[in-house]
């Protein structure tokens, strides 16, 4: 039995280390976005494309580093999209972010085509198992660079937003539209980079699913991920550093389901599989009590006005 | 993501670029090369056809009719089994001239298809899945499919001389009878190789579900298992693993070598091509086409991939002279006594069902040895 819950443990540790990697990336991303004040429904479209790009950017070049660069470029470009329209007078971000998360699937699947057949170069491993007899745990342990390199963008992001000026003042356009029009701040401008630089973020969560974790491009590969790294904001409470606890989470409950049937627990995978969602339900009851709006939600975000 | 057809009340995608080419060809400004006496087949496939899996197995088929003479073929891929599939299906019968059609997903049967085949009743519909009935479903209406069964109990003894921790594990989407009995058949493959094989089972719940495949194949090897096999619908994430992670792997659906060159062992693979020239050959020569088609290995259905370089001598040997005795048709994988993994008996003594058996459609268990729950 003991044996058992090691391995269930195992399971999950590894889970949330290869899981959790783009949702990680797509959350900062929005969270970054959603300090600025607007909502970017597009990240599922650009985690799509992003993994499209960075698969052929890598099958063509040979190099998969190329790819994760492109992946962010191509998210770039999408967010840049988003930003520039809802700049717009009475553009609902709501309905745009849709608009860009059909277009990005759509990109993704028009041009992706010729990718699904060929094997691209993906990414390495860094060995963080070295040490372990067990090639359990040396698999688990094996971490992308890019689990790392979100990580860090997460805590810097963290410490820009409350030890700098870029992030006082995202969070002034973000918070109160008065306010930041009493200091003269460019609203407008700060919103769409800080739009174009979340889905570059969401980008490279694309290039990890196809470069990394599983590791190949198809038009299933999403399955609504960034959808739901989207929501994991409003888990985090808008903190990046909540983004990367959620993310972990997700990842590790994620892979409860299957770790659980291969040690013999086999009933009611359906209910396993729903662990993250069930998590999501309780922690979001628990936290969000009667009448007062979400706290830590920037004051200017179209669902909570 | 496939958008609400609902939403959308006018023409499909399909419809309103075909429309515009007819309407172009009507205006001189271009022509279809096609002749007026080719006969038109349309397939309608519910995920990308060059999936590595059950769309692609259905696509190779479709591209091998492409170059018979007199036939022109249409497709349309990612067809969702919704109200989609009525617009599609409807604008190759108009647009496209199609008098033979193939939807080839489940969940396009009913009531998709029927009300269509009640609409144009002079166009012959033939469904792959096998839900039609004679007193129930139209004429110009029909169902064929394959007892891939075989080809999983084959890729089971190439499994069960493979793996050395005698653990091998089955990546299953559903569990409906179908999928049960794959990996039943797979499980009494490798237990005729040595009945200490255990067999453990993963159901991912969805059909695709790419990053929960590489979740339950990463699962699996850390448990030990060292061949892995699937029914799901794109099995390329589940071989490309195997590959990765240094163990075997058996096919499903297509051949799948090219993505595991070193863990391939050999798959079951569908050989729709059977099935549809026998169709076509039917039509030309004026003779209705069968309602109810039904084959395995021996009429050419289901067919197995080339060995891979990791298979024994003595397990290709095996295999060969097992396929050799199911060629002779009849041959009955499940046989009595049979326990399920609770212990009842589910085949008793002295029975054993061919995969023709009519109880094997109803399989609601796994068998003795299979390390896994359908609840």
């Amino acid at each position: 039995m003991s044996d058992s819950l090691a391995t269930v443990l195992l399971a999950m540790l590894a889970g949330s280390l290869r899981v959790s990697t783009p949702f990680l990336f797509v959350s900062i991303g929005e969270c970054l976005t959603e300090k600025s004040g607007r909502i970017n429904l597009g990240n599922e479209g650009v985690l799509v494309l992003g993994a499209m790009v960075a698969y052929a950017t890598s099958y063509e070049t040979g190099s998969p580093w190329i790819g994760v660069l492109a992946a962010a470029f191509a998210g770039l470009l999408l967010g840049a999209l988003h930003g520039a329209v809802c700049s717009l007078a009475r553009v609902n971000d709501v309905a745009m972010g849709i608009a860009i998360m059909l277009a990005g699937t759509g990109i993704a699947f028009f041009f992706g085509k010729p990718y699904i057949q060929p094997s691209a170069p993906l990414l390495p491993g860094i060995p963080f198992g070295w040490w372990s007899g067990s090639s359990q745990v040396q698999n688990a342990l094996l971490v992308c660079p890019l689990f790392l390199l979100g990580i860090a963008a997460a805590i810097g992001l963290h410490w820009c937003f409350n030890a700098t000026r870029v992030g006082l003042r995202i969070r002034i356009v973000g918070d109160s539209q008065d306010a930041a029009l009493a200091l003269g701040l460019p609203i407008d401008r700060i919103r769409f980079l800080a739009t174009a630089c979340g889905s570059a973020l969401a980008g490279i969560g694309g290039a990890f699913l196809s470069l990394y974790y599983p590791g190949s491009w198809n038009e299933g590969l999403s399955s609504g991920q960034g959808l739901m790294a989207v929501a994991l904001v409003v888990f985090a409470r808008w903190n990046p550093i909540y983004c990367i606890y959620a993310s972990l989470l997700f990842g590790a409950a994620g892979a409860l389901g299957p770790s659980l049937q291969t040690v013999g627990i086999t009933w009611g995978y359906y209910l396993f599989y729903a662990a993250p969602y069930i998590v999501t339900l309780v922690v979001l009851i628990i936290t969000a009590r009667g009448g007062r709006s979400l706290a830590g939600m920037p004051g200017q975000l179209s669902i909570g006005r | 993501m496939p958008s609400d057809p609902r939403s959308f009340p006018m023409m499909s995608r399909r419809a309103l670029v075909q429309g515009g080419a007819a309407l172009a060809a009507t205006a001189g400004l271009g022509g279809t090369a096609q002749a007026a006496k080719d006969t038109v087949i349309g397939f309608i496939y519910v995920g990308p056809k060059d999936d590595y899996g059950y769309n692609q197995a259905h696509a190779e088929a479709a591209a091998m009719m492409k170059k018979m003479p007199g036939l022109k073929i249409v497709e349309e891929e990612r067809v969702p089994e919704t109200d989609a599939v009525s617009k599609t299906m409807e604008s190759m019968i108009k647009l496209d001239g199609a008098t033979l059609l193939f939807p080839t997903s489940f969940g396009y049967f009913d009531p998709y298809m029927l009300k269509m085949a009640a609409k144009y009743n002079d166009i012959q519909f033939r469904h792959c899945g096998g839900l039609w009935q004679k007193d129930k479903n139209p004429m110009n209406t029909g169902s064929y499919f394959g007892y891939i069964g075989m080809g999983q109990y084959l890729n089971g003894i190439a499994a069960g001389h493979t793996t050395k921790s005698k653990k091998i594990a089955f990546v299953a989407a559903k569990p409906i009878p179908q999928v049960l009995i794959n990996v039943n058949s797979f499980a009494l493959g490798a237990k005729s190789v040595d009945p200490s094989i255990v067999t453990s089972v993963i159901f991912t719940g969805e059909w695709s579900m790419p990053v929960k495949e590489a979740e339950a194949t990463n699962s699996l090897i850390d448990q030990g298992n060292d061949v892995i096999t699937c029914h799901v619908d794109g099995p390329k994430v589940i071989m490309e693993t195997a590959e990765r992670r240094g163990i075997h792997a058996c096919g499903y659906h297509v051949n799948q070598a090219k993505l595991a060159p070193k863990a391939y062992l050999t798959g079951a693979e569908w050989n729709w091509i059977t099935v549809y020239k026998s169709f076509v050959t039917d039509m030309k020569e004026g003779k209705p086409i069968p309602n109810f088609t039904r084959g395995g290995l021996a009429e050419g259905f289901v067919k197995m991939s080339p060995y891979g370089p990791g298979l024994s001598e003595a397990g290709r040997k095996n295999v060969d002279a097992v396929k050799a005795e199911m060629m002779k048709g009849g041959y009955a994988v499940f046989k009595g006594p049979l326990k399920d993994n609770k212990g009842n008996v589910v085949v008793p003594a002295g029975k054993a069902l061919a995969e023709t058996a009519i109880e094997l459609e109803s399989t609601n268990y796994l068998i003795e040895g299979v390390n896994g729950s359908i609840g």
